[in-house]
């Protein structure tokens, strides 16, 4: 699906381009797009260097598990093809728990792991695994608690009440997690019932 | 207050690793080399994504598709443009919020509205791009379809959240 989507974003992009005589600015962005790429690797890569370093330190500790583990009860019945005790939970757990203290560094490394741990219970590596999707679609509807970007630019621009879209931002995002999830179980059982 | 979490976070998965008598600086290097392998097959995964979608958004197709859709809408182009965009591209969204904090104020509807959209949703293309680009996926099932369902959720409840709370 993305991939198809990936070549009708570039086909549907030159067309209208074209049409519309914008190529030049298509042209450019071509080429500014492998710099932009580099850039935003750049940016990622030493931070998460950074927290992939510590999160070992965290692993071999224990305080992964220790901290994650009340988390991991609750998130346990969601990931019903994890084994018990097995690290990837903990991992899933510590991602949650930057993003919802707004660390947003932290959280792309944890998730990273998550992934990686969840690879090597998946029995099909070219294929997502179910544990994988509920990951990424609690992952991608947010979860923040307190949205810290949005907080610091509403200071910037001198907002008379900064923190004024706490509450909608998580309320928000508890209904967009929700639906994921319900959408999502959805799903696990029309395919289990193939 | 925010400034402390970090230093503090770093502090106490130190000090307790010492307590629990890990080699600490052979476990940082050996988790850290982990990264030199995430990035190579990360970038492929950025560059690929980055392309597609800026190519699509400099072309102007989605500005046109707004025009479009704009007479249907009592939201001003802004706020739906940010909407549209929000799960493609980080940047671009970011941009938006921006402006549209120039032009109506920081404080008016507009405003509180996109940021609400803004922190709720996440840049799901890339995140899913990432995430199962980095361990190598090729099929991801349905992966897309519930994250793009949860965003568009997260921004109709945004709509009447807002309008509940600030309309």
């Amino acid at each position: 699906m993305v991939s198809k989507i990936w070549g009708y974003f570039i086909l549907i992009g030159i067309v209208y381009g074209l049409m519309t005589g914008n190529v030049t600015a298509i042209n450019e962005t071509i080429l500014a797009s492998t710099k932009t790429a580099l850039e935003l690797l750049f940016q990622i890569f030493p931070v998460v260097a950074l927290w992939l370093g510590i999160a070992e330190i965290t692993t071999q500790s224990g305080l992964l598990e220790k901290l994650s583990h009340h988390l991991t009860k609750v998130l346990g019945p969601l990931f019903p093809e994890i084994p018990k005790g097995h690290i990837s939970l903990s991992y899933i757990a510590s991602n949650i728990i930057a993003n919802v203290f707004g660390l947003g560094s932290a959280a792309t490394p944890f998730g990273l792991k998550a992934m990686s741990s969840l690879q090597e219970i998946n029995p099909e590596k070219e294929k997502a695994s179910s544990s994988m999707i509920t990951f990424t679609t609690i992952n991608t509807s947010g979860v923040t608690i307190i949205p810290t970007t949005i907080i610091a630019l509403r200071i910037l621009y001198k907002s008379v009440d900064p923190t004024k879209t706490v509450i909608s931002t998580l309320l928000a995002t508890f209904l967009a997690t929700l639906a994921g999830l319900l959408l999502d179980y959805i799903y696990r059982r029309w395919r289990h019932h193939e | 207050m925010s400034n402390y979490i970090l230093p503090l976070l770093v502090f106490g998965i130190v000090l307790y690793g010492i307590f629990k008598k890990v080699d600490l600086y052979g476990t940082f290097i050996e988790g850290s080399k982990e990264s030199f392998k995430m990035a190579m097959t990360i970038f492929p995964n950025l560059l690929a994504m980055i392309i597609s979608v800026n190519i699509f958004i400099d072309s102007g197709f989605l500005e046109f598709i707004i025009h479009l859709l704009l007479p249907f809408l009592k939201i001003p182009m802004e706020v739906i443009s940010l909407a549209i965009m929000r799960p493609i591209s980080g940047n671009a969204t970011l941009a938006i919020l921006n402006k549209i904090y120039t032009k109506y104020g920081v404080d008016h509807f507009y405003s509180l509205l996109s940021s609400t959209i803004q922190g709720c949703t996440d840049t799901t293309f890339y995140v899913i791009a990432l995430y199962y680009g980095s361990i190598g996926i090729k099929n991801i099932r349905y992966a897309l379809k519930t994250s793009l369902f949860a965003d568009f959720i997260g921004i109709l409840s945004s709509l009447l959240i807002c309008h509940i709370l600030f309309g």
